[in-house]
């Protein structure tokens, strides 16, 4: 819904939830995430997060930037959070094979360092398109846990050493399971994303709220022509996303249009529609 | 649910004088030679009976009737030789005490004159019977056997039990395990049966009276098999049939009481334990060779805590007794002795050989729920079922250590089986489907996929097929349908040409993939090939495919 760029400083009064659309009003928008606010906001803030034992000890504020500015400014820790639980799911017909979650978190991991655990449900993932995105096959083991995916998650998380674990989850996820995963999440330290998968088209269960720290979607979105100065050259270019934010815990949503993950699993900024957000639908 | 193997060898006697010189050198077992503490069966023959054998025989092969149960895979448990081999029997004086299956299929069969047999078939070799030679023969057969599941036991004077409650997993399921024992068994030139099956008994009938295989849990089969299947006296069964009994189902109808006082307990038992309803323990062997520790209590034991803190104890021992010798574990027995005279085990394998007490101990503790220590554990042993040297590690004081993940990967192999947890390496092969396999997870991965190929993060095994419409030779489609639903294509790459590889299947010859990457209208991108070169129909049918998902 908001980013940093295009609102002003607000003083920390301005933070009362607002959760309207935000280019009728803009100037309503709550405090740009990134930002510090006054310090009584600082510490109530700093209170809910023991509240909640966000902040474990070893993990507290460690994160991966996803080296899009607008992106990270609008997380709370300025990028993914590790230590805490992250869903991704792509958009629309392609929920089932989530290609372009799966590239999105490939893309993630890949600018990590250290083994990864990656969950299945069935084996359909395809290695060679991991490596292509910059997440080397001797970094990433396999589990094939049919339904105790999100068991054999939670013992990922009972071992130092990995980098991080992903799992891919079909189907509804209750609060409590997924709050059990936040929590193991946190005292490891180990970086946890969920990608949800669902056989059937716009799934509710994909929106039904979890203890996740971040939920992210990713669409896939028309690209442009290989050759920007001959559109009719056959080929194909970069591939884009529309990466939405759809929930962010102590930030806002968001959507941006971004180039999707290179061979170093880096994401590309979009160059006509640089530093300027696009709205959700 | 209790799960047993019985193994039946039909020619036991005679099979085991048969020294598998050609066979020596493919071992069995993989690891053999490299740890004295894994058994490989080419020891296991008696060294005795070997100086009255001809060397230059073909192995026996098993009766055509042999596990018709299970039809999957290329004759599974088909053994080395087709050859029927020379006719063997064993004698007792002048009585034929055994034939193999070569003699059988002359016409032999114990009880003959000896005689009779040597009138009936030229060339006839002849030993004499070792009945305690079988017996050792047998025993160091289920001392091997332990490779498969802590609980075995020797059913003289021909068959094994094998206790795989829990154990399965480890070998990749019941089906597999059972393919894998017969065809290690029948590599050594034993003609074998064996079926899994509920309880001891029906596995026994089945392997014997049923061609073997895998019976279903619950299953009830033992009515329509011969009273002989109960393992009752020679002479109780001659005057059981004068009864008029042929079958067990008919058996286990009739009126319990006179049979009992015509027969004794005897029948009575062997039929509730045909049924399931009486327990019948298996008394296990405990191969001497092994390290391993035992502690015994003085009042039963019945809590889960009480087992932790003597599964620390012992794994504490173990461990002690593996560092001196320089071994590490990679399978470990936990054998709990109940006062009924009854064993319960579980059964751990680890990715590396270890010898981490507290690694070992968790990894135990997370099996206890599957003990069920009944009115109460007396005495509990901990077996090394499997050892490995231990190969220590350079570590460098500059760089950070690369972090261990054996023990997560030794948890998740024990709780989703060894098979379903792995890397992904690659293969030299071009066809997408065949660039990968799985290795184990702790095998280091080496290479990798070429960069500038561009290939999807999701394979469709096997591909799909589609419509699509596009101009031929070589030009990408302009739409394509999968799934009932029509997409049209804005921008194509390709095409990528794969060739067969001729130098596996025929028809490969000069079959030929063009491979396209696609977008459609909404972005989503596709991996399509079409099969044949677009001009010459011998290189395939010009047919659509969807392989993958970007």
């Amino acid at each position: 819904m908001f980013t940093a760029l295009t609102i002003p400083e607000m003083p920390a009064a301005g933070a009362v939830s607002y959760n309207g659309p935000s280019l009728a009003r803009p100037v309503l928008a709550c405090v740009p995430a990134g930002k510090l606010p006054s310090p009584a906001i600082a510490l109530l803030r700093e209170r809910i997060a023991r509240i909640e034992r966000i902040h474990a000890p070893g993990a507290a504020d460690r994160s991966l930037p996803l080296g899009i500015e607008a992106i990270d400014q609008a997380l709370p820790t300025g990028g993914i959070r590790l230590g805490a639980l992250h869903e991704a799911a792509s958009a629309g017909p392609d929920t089932e094979h989530a290609a372009a979650a799966t590239l999105f978190v490939a893309g993630i991991l890949a600018r990590l360092e250290g083994p990864v655990l990656w969950v299945l449900r069935q084996a359909d993932l395809f290695a060679p398109g991991l490596a292509a995105a910059g997440l080397q096959p001797n970094r990433v083991i396999f589990a094939e846990a049919g339904k105790d995916v999100l068991a054999v998650m939670e013992e990922g998380f009972r071992h130092a050493g990995l980098a991080a674990v992903v799992a891919e989850h079909t189907g509804r996820l209750s609060l409590v399971a997924s709050r059990r995963l936040q929590l193991a999440a946190e005292q490891s330290g180990i970086l946890a994303i969920l990608i949800r998968r669902s056989p059937s088209f716009d799934d509710p269960a994909l929106n039904e709220p979890t203890a996740a720290a971040t939920r992210w979607r990713i669409a896939a979105l028309p690209s442009p022509p290989a050759l920007a100065h001959a559109p009719d050259t056959p080929g194909l270019g970069r591939a884009r996303w529309q990466v939405d934010l759809t929930r962010c815990r102590g930030g806002e949503p968001g959507s941006w249009m971004v180039e999707a993950c290179d061979a170093t699993g880096r994401l590309g900024l979009v160059p006509d529609v640089f530093n300027r957000s696009v709205m959700a639908a | 649910m209790r799960r047993v193997v019985s193994v039946w060898f039909p020619t036991f006697s005679t099979d085991r004088l048969w020294r598998p010189e050609e066979a020596r050198g493919s071992a069995p077992d993989p690891a053999k030679g490299q740890a004295p503490w894994n058994h490989s069966l080419s020891d296991l023959e008696g060294r005795g009976a070997s100086q009255s054998v001809v060397t230059s025989r073909m192995p026996p092969s098993l009766p055509d009737h042999f596990n018709k149960r299970d039809r999957r895979g290329p004759a599974p448990f088909a053994g080395p030789g087709q050859s029927p081999g020379l006719p063997e029997i064993t004698v007792t004086g002048r009585l034929v005490t055994s034939v193999n299956t070569a003699a059988a299929t002359q016409g032999l069969q114990a009880g003959m004159k000896l005689a009779q047999a040597q009138s009936l078939v030229a060339g006839l070799v002849v030993h004499e019977a070792d009945p305690a030679g079988d017996a050792v023969a047998l025993r160091r057969l289920a001392e091997w056997c332990v490779r498969y599941a802590p609980l075995v036991a020797d059913d003289p004077p021909d068959g094994l039990w094998i206790d795989v409650t829990g154990s399965t997993h480890l070998h990749g399921g019941e089906t597999r395990l059972l393919r894998d024992l017969l065809r290690r068994l029948h590599a050594q030139g034993l003609a074998v049966r064996a079926a899994v099956a509920d309880t001891p008994a029906v596995a026994h009938a089945v392997a014997r009276f049923g061609g073997g295989g895998v019976v279903p849990s619950g299953a009830a089969v033992m009515a329509d098999f011969p009273i002989d299947a109960l393992r009752l006296p020679a002479g109780m069964l001659a005057d059981l049939r004068l009864m008029g009994f042929e079958r067990v189902g008919p058996l286990a109808k009739a009126a319990r009481a006179p049979l009992v006082r015509r027969f004794g307990p005897l029948l009575a038992a062997r039929l509730d334990q045909a049924a399931g309803r009486l327990f019948e323990p298996i008394m296990p062997i405990v191969p001497p060779a092994l390290i391993q520790a035992r502690l015994a209590f003085v009042e039963p034991l019945l809590t889960a805590e009480a087992f932790s803190t003597v599964i620390g104890r012992l794994v504490e021992i173990v461990c002690g007794e593996l560092e001196r010798a320089g071994l590490g574990a990679r399978r470990l027995d936990l054998l709990f002795e109940r006062v009924d005279g009854t064993v319960q085990a579980i059964r751990i394998g680890t990715a590396r050989p270890g010898r981490n007490a507290r690694h070992l101990g968790r990894m135990l503790n997370e099996r206890l729920e599957r003990v069920d220590p009944g009115l109460g554990v007396e005495a509990m042993r901990l077996i090394v079922a499997a050892a490995d040297p231990v190969k220590l590690e350079q570590v460098s004081l500059v760089e950070p250590a690369a972090p261990d993940i054996a023990p997560l990967v030794d948890r998740l192999a024990n709780r989703l089986g060894e098979a379903r947890i792995y890397r992904i390496a690659p293969l030299e092969s071009d066809v997408p489907e065949r660039s990968v396999r799985l290795i184990p997870a702790m095998s280091p991965v080496i290479g990798g996929w070429p960069a500038d190929l561009p290939r999807p993060v999701r394979l469709l095994d096997p591909p799909q097929p589609v419509e699509a419409m596009a101009l031929l030779p070589d030009h990408p489609p302009i739409a394509f349908t999968w799934r009932r639903v029509r997409h049209r294509v804005r921008h194509a790459d390709g095409p990528e040409r794969i060739a067969g590889e001729w130098w596996k299947r025929d028809r490969e010859w000069i079959s030929v993939r063009d491979y396209f990457r696609v977008e459609d209208e909404d972005g989503r991108r596709f991996w399509l090939f079409r099969r044949g070169n677009g001009s010459d129909a011998d290189t395939g049918d010009m047919r659509w495919f969807l392989h993958g998902f970007f």
